[in-house]
């Protein structure tokens, strides 16, 4: 079995890495796209608070405290996570609807936690 | 006119307050019934984050605490005793400070009429040192005590910063509900709602469904709560959860609105959304119905 690996990197937004990879697989062409995004956490937001992601397209959230123990939730996709500092902490999953979805800090980190929260969007 | 309408009126005009009935057997206005012996009522106060600060959310924050415990003093009949259920304090990084904080509360509720008074903390209290200071001034984190009949437990869903009640405590409740009668009257404080009504707002307990489980083997269970800053009312099987207001700031309905966010102060009507609660506990003694039977018909 033959197979041709090619990768681009390109830089889509602040934090945001789109690793494309495409695989031929006894000719048959398989997308294996994968979206990296960094995000830091501290008291009391999420940088960035707004990420935009294709849909299908798996995605890898690198997440990393800049400063306290946080906790990340996407209750849409099931994604969770504590956040400690010294650490990166990297999640995956696929967005497989369209729309806008909140995350937020689940893990109790002071006077703001409220506030600590963010949106992914999905699109086409 | 009974005596617990004289207190719901009484509430009512103080413009703060509802009624929950706590029994196993619910007395509504306009019913005729006779008050039991051991029927009592308690007032619940909630989420009073003392040494909050923000004109534009509450420009009387250090005045409302005080009012709340001016309008109970001056309840005609006073209540058995207070329960406040959690986030005493406004919640911050310094020591000394969260200290000062509990201590100004404490004093200003020591001013009650009532001298039975439950706390139990609220994640603003205990989340960040896993409830040290809390039990230096308020005791422990969860207890029980009994009232008339009716058997109280106080949970902690806040001392985690998860917001879980955790293994240990969740074999402790156990144990406790295995001393009691299958139809024991329990009522259940916590800060937060113990099922799932907004987890993207924090309105959650993470193993709240275990706990839910334990208490479904009885009966006649109440659950009262905060943390959400405003009246609401659920049911999981036959148990039934009642949040409270706060006595800081009001919160939107869950789910109204994409973000969850401190509803803002109205001149036009001052302290809307926040107020406390009364609970009448009508606990009433067995009652048999007996029918004598002949043998044969005719």
């Amino acid at each position: 079995m033959k197979k041709i690996l090619t990768h681009s990197l390109l830089v889509a937004s602040a934090g945001l890495l789109l690793q494309q990879s495409v695989v031929h697989s006894a000719g048959r062409e398989v997308r294996n796209d994968e979206q990296v995004i960094q995000i830091s956490a501290s008291t009391f937001e999420f940088k960035p608070s707004e990420i935009t992601v294709k849909k299908g397209v798996p995605v890898v959230l690198e997440l990393v405290s800049m400063d306290r123990h946080h906790g990340f939730k996407l209750s849409e996709f099931h994604v969770r996570a504590d956040i400690k500092p010294g650490a990166v902490e990297k999640v995956r999953f696929v967005p497989d609807k369209i729309g806008t979805f909140a995350f937020f800090c689940d893990f109790f980190c002071g006077d703001g936690h409220e506030d600590m929260s963010g949106t992914l969007k999905v699109v086409e | 006119m009974t005596d617990h309408m004289n207190r719901r009126d009484l509430l009512k005009l103080a413009g703060m307050g509802v009624a929950v009935f706590v029994s196993g057997t619910t007395l509504r206005a306009g019913e005729a019934q006779q008050k039991q012996d051991e029927s009592f009522y308690f007032v619940q106060l909630s989420d009073t984050h003392w040494g909050f600060n923000g004109p534009a959310i509450n420009p009387d924050s250090q005045g409302t605490l005080r009012k709340a415990v001016a309008a109970v003093n001056g309840l005609d009949e006073q209540p058995d005793f207070v329960v406040f259920t959690g986030d005493l304090t406004q919640t911050t990084d310094d020591r000394k400070i969260r200290r000062d904080r509990m201590a100004e509360f404490r004093d200003i509720v020591s001013e009650l009429k009532v001298k039975t008074v439950r706390f139990m903390a609220g994640e603003h209290d205990a989340s960040l040192d896993r409830g040290e200071a809390y039990q230096e001034f308020f005791g422990d984190l969860h207890y029980t005590f009994d009232h008339n009949g009716v058997h109280f437990i106080v949970l902690d869903n806040v001392s985690d910063p998860m917001a879980a009640v955790g293994e240990k405590q969740l074999q402790w409740l156990q144990s406790d509900l295995k001393q009691m009668q299958s139809d024991a009257r329990i009522v259940v404080l916590t800060h937060r709602p113990l099922f799932d009504l907004a987890p993207d707002w924090d309105w959650a307990t993470r193993d709240g469904e275990a706990v839910i489980d334990v208490l479904m083997q009885h009966p006649n269970v109440t659950v009262l709560y905060g943390h959400i800053h405003q009246e609401h009312h659920h049911m999981t099987g036959h148990i039934t959860h009642h949040s409270a207001k706060s006595l800081m700031w009001a919160l939107p309905a869950p789910g109204s609105q994409p973000k969850k966010a401190q509803i803002p102060w109205n001149p036009a009507e001052p302290y809307k959304g926040l107020g406390f609660r009364n609970i009448e506990a009508v606990v009433r003694k067995a009652q048999y119905g007996i029918e004598e039977l002949p043998i044969s018909k005719g």
